[in-house]
């Protein structure tokens, strides 16, 4: 069974996901965000992962979060205030979410899944110098095309946010 | 200890908030919270199959699932931006009317 470790960050995970789409202002609801990606690197060291969590706090807790923190800021809050959801809509996603959680879950707890690979003691850890030679070795090429398009949607979000000021330069000198 | 599985339901239930976000919300920095939340369970999947299996391909992956995510946020916060700049809004069902 679950250990307590597990429990408390699987509730801080969960808890921090629906409050980062429910809270009323956005800006909490992006710091929940960030705490809700702290908690998955959590589960990524209980997955004896230490390399993939520390990646999880670098990228999502570090630049994501902040990124999305100064999109907030950037944005007027009144555009932000305004919450248009029709009960019934909403309604409807509750119902969603929980098909999809009672099928799903269904279909886990009878797939047999964790009888086959669910004993993780029994197995060796992933020893992180694998991870490197892969890496460098088979998925090489991946990892240069990785950085190009990182490089490619780094250049495309500078031009798309910098179009509207040369606009605006020009109308002025018109 | 914990399981394969309790890993999975976690992951499930991130999946189906994420699912519920992308029905519910019409706000954009909403919707691309809920994308990130789907991005996180199916990579939390993968390495959980990687501890399970074992295997490093599973990590290797994720890693690189998490470079692409982030790329994907920078972009998508720049298209909101823009679309900020010319509805003054960043409700999706206001995108549609092209005006601006």
């Amino acid at each position: 069974m679950a250990d307590p470790i597990f429990i408390g960050i699987s509730i801080l995970t969960v808890g921090a996901a629906i409050i980062s789409l429910e809270a009323r202002e956005l800006i909490y609801g992006a710091v929940a965000l960030a705490i809700s990606m702290l908690g998955i690197a959590g589960f990524f060291l209980l997955l004896d992962a230490p390399f993939v969590a520390m990646f999880q706090i670098a990228v999502y807790v570090g630049a994501v979060a902040v990124l999305v923190i100064f999109t907030v800021m950037l944005v007027r809050t009144q555009a932000l205030f305004t919450t248009k959801e029709d009960k019934r809509r909403k309604g409807a996603g509750i119902a969603l979410m929980l098909i999809i959680m009672a099928s799903l879950g269904a279909l886990l707890l009878t797939s047999g899944l964790n009888g086959q690979f669910g004993n993780f003691d029994a197995q060796s850890k992933v020893n992180f110098v694998q991870i490197g030679q892969l890496m460098v070795g088979y998925y090489a090429p991946a990892l240069i095309i990785l950085g190009l398009t990182l490089a490619g949607a780094v250049i495309a979000a500078l031009s798309l946010a910098r179009r509207e000021d040369v606009e605006q330069q020009h109308e002025r000198t018109d | 200890m914990s399981e394969l599985i309790d890993f999975l339901i976690v992951s499930l239930v991130l999946v189906a908030i994420g699912i519920y976000g992308l029905v519910v919300k019409r706000n954009a920095i909403r919707m691309l919270f809920s994308i990130e939340i789907i991005a996180n369970a199916a990579n939390l999947v993968l390495v959980a199959f990687s501890r399970g299996l074992p295997n490093a391909q599973g990590q290797t992956f994720a890693l690189f699932s998490i470079a692409i995510a982030a790329a994907e946020v920078a972009v998508g916060l720049g298209l909101i931006i823009v679309a900020y700049r010319l509805y003054k809004e960043i409700d999706v069902a206001e995108f549609r009317s092209m005006r601006g």
